[in-house]
């Protein structure tokens, strides 16, 4: 029995969701081989083939996996993976675009953004916005299953010394052509990875008010994040959304800044260690999970936050 | 071009939903139902490509119970020409509600499919990739904006860190993101109008479609309870706790 592992990577680096879903590979137990997909990704590869406990990395460094088009890199998957019991990606973008597809194709089902490996066909798994903990079992000979990053510690990314082999030809399906991407620049931490997390709602008022948040943040060493309510009146561009249909989060800190709570934004960071609420609505239902609190005025609060910090 | 369109029936998304003592699910009896949010997006974009003159029908299909018609309604009442029901009492997955599309697709020939990217009761994202690969066609996941000009679909994606443009021969499967539109409400008029509206109703025996589950729930249970914090007085009794009682900073 071996565990494929989907790496998520810029062709350069590996980003860190890697490990998490390495992690979770190991839980399940058996050989845990490493799929490098991409172009000019041999970086990536060598990076991967470091992991700990990594016993073998796939490369499959081809123009058709370029830019992780779902159409092409469901069918390398599907097709690698008939040799495994376990295929596993990050529940990241990039993971849920394509493993229900490679599932599919592979006719199993998936299951999604498991958190907790109880055995080898048995999954925890958040449903309902994460109001409820379902545990299901898998009868199908193949397991895809997505990985939530925050449900498992990263291992180390150094320390293995995994064989690198490519794989065969690739096969472009040539449906979907990539056409541009933008992506927002920070200096701060990425925000899934982040120690500590600073995000702002609605109450913030406006997305010059953010600026309060980015001098905390940067201060604590903190990604910035929001609730959709900040993104929706446009205060933040949509990649900073904590929350069900945003990013999850389990930071050591969370400070939730002008955030009343809904349960939508509950899903996505209240597994954080410890929770922060400064909102001036004591009512707020953000204060039934913080473990401190403090009600008052944001625009008071913060900026003496950041000086005794 | 013929646009469909699948709804899903869910606990509406303001309910605060309870584990059921036996922990065998959640509490669905006499719960407020409602179309799934990201649905009722496909829905509206859908409606929108009509407007536009670039869709001519939209077809709505729902996969679930008897009661599922009323949300195809719903979609009918939205701009939805028509519905198709497959009817099961039985619980659904992703891979099966697929299978069943991918079967209606091959009768019905759109040219775009339109889903919500996901159902905010079993939060899966897999239902519109899945059909993607059955049918063959290339997808357009997490959409924040469609366009459909000179036989392709134009779709740019939300991912993590940005946003993504990618262009997909049609036919094509999207699954609609948050932002990609406001949906908008149904008018009384067009309420009663979508109850004259043609309404199929199937069962997935009727598309030769096994649906047994592959994947059991063994059971459900309430999340962790975090224990109750409490509140502070001032900024700088704050920074202390932090420092010193829960050693984050």
């Amino acid at each position: 029995m071996a565990v494929l592992v989907y790496a998520e990577h810029d062709n350069a680096s590996l980003k860190g969701a890697t490990l998490n879903t390495v992690a979770a590979a190991k839980a399940i137990g058996g050989d845990v081989h490493v799929l490098v997909a991409g172009s000019n990704c041999q970086a990536a590869a060598q990076a991967a083939a470091q992991i700990a406990g990594v016993s073998k990395v796939l490369v499959a460094d081809n123009a058709a996996y370029a830019n992780q088009l779902a159409e092409n890199v469901s069918l390398l998957v599907a097709e690698l993976g008939k040799g495994y019991s376990h295929i596993l990606a990050a529940a990241t973008t990039t993971g849920k675009n394509f493993a229900p597809r490679a599932a599919a194709l592979l006719d199993v089902g998936q299951i999604s953004e498991i958190t907790k490996v109880i055995s080898a066909d048995t999954f925890e798994r958040p449903i309902y916005a994460g109001n409820a903990i379902a545990t299901v079992q898998s009868s199908d000979s193949i397991k895809v299953i997505t990985v939530r990053a925050t449900g498992f510690d990263a291992v180390a990314a150094t320390g293995g010394s995994a064989a690198v082999e490519a794989v065969g030809s690739a096969t472009d399906a040539g449906t979907s052509k990539f056409v541009s991407e933008e992506l927002a620049k920070s200096d701060r931490p990425e925000l899934t990875a982040a120690k500590i997390v600073v995000s702002g709602g609605r109450g913030m008022g406006n997305g010059d008010n953010f600026k309060i948040l980015y001098s905390l943040a940067d201060k604590l060493g903190a990604a910035v994040g929001a609730s959709r309510a900040a993104v929706d009146a446009g205060f933040v561009p949509n990649d900073m959304q904590v929350g069900q249909t945003g990013k999850i989060v389990a930071p050591q800190l969370y400070v939730a800044v002008g955030i009343s709570g809904a349960i939508q934004h509950l899903a996505g960071m209240k597994d954080s260690k410890v929770i922060v609420a400064i909102n001036k609505d004591e009512e707020a239902p953000i204060f039934s999970v913080a473990d401190y609190g403090l009600v008052g005025d944001l625009f008071d609060i913060v900026p003496q936050l950041e000086k005794l910090v | 071009m013929k646009a469909l369109v699948a709804v899903k029936r869910v606990v509406d998304y303001n309910v605060k939903v309870r584990v059921k003592a036996d922990k065998t699910g959640v509490e669905l009896a006499n719960v407020k139902m409602a179309i799934n949010p990201f649905c009722e997006i496909a829905v509206e974009e859908a409606v929108r490509l009509k407007e536009k003159g670039i869709v001519t029908e939209i077809v709505v299909v729902s996969v679930g119970p008897k009661e599922a018609q009323e949300q195809i309604r719903t979609a009918m009442a939205l701009g939805a020409d028509r519905g198709i029901l497959v009817e099961t009492a039985e619980e659904i997955q992703p891979l099966a509600v697929a299978k069943l599309l991918k079967k209606i697709c091959d009768a019905e020939q759109p040219q775009l499919v339109i889903l919500g990217k996901q159902a905010i009761d079993g939060d899966n994202n897999q239902t519109g990739q899945m059909l993607a690969a059955l049918a063959g066609y290339a997808q357009g996941t997490f959409a924040a904006v469609l366009k459909v000009e000179g036989g392709k679909a134009v779709v740019t994606r939300e991912i993590d860190g940005g946003a993504q443009t990618v262009e997909l021969n049609l036919p094509a499967v999207v699954t609609t993101d948050l932002r990609l539109n406001e949906p908008r409400y149904a008018a009384l008029p067009n309420i009663m109008k979508a109850k004259k509206k043609p309404l199929d109703v199937k069962t997935p025996a009727d598309f030769g479609v096994d649906v047994t589950p592959r994947i059991k729930t063994l059971k459900v249970e309430p999340p962790a309870e975090r224990s109750a914090g409490i509140k502070v007085k001032t900024v700088e009794e704050l920074v202390a706790k932090l420092k010193n009682e829960a050693k984050v900073i």
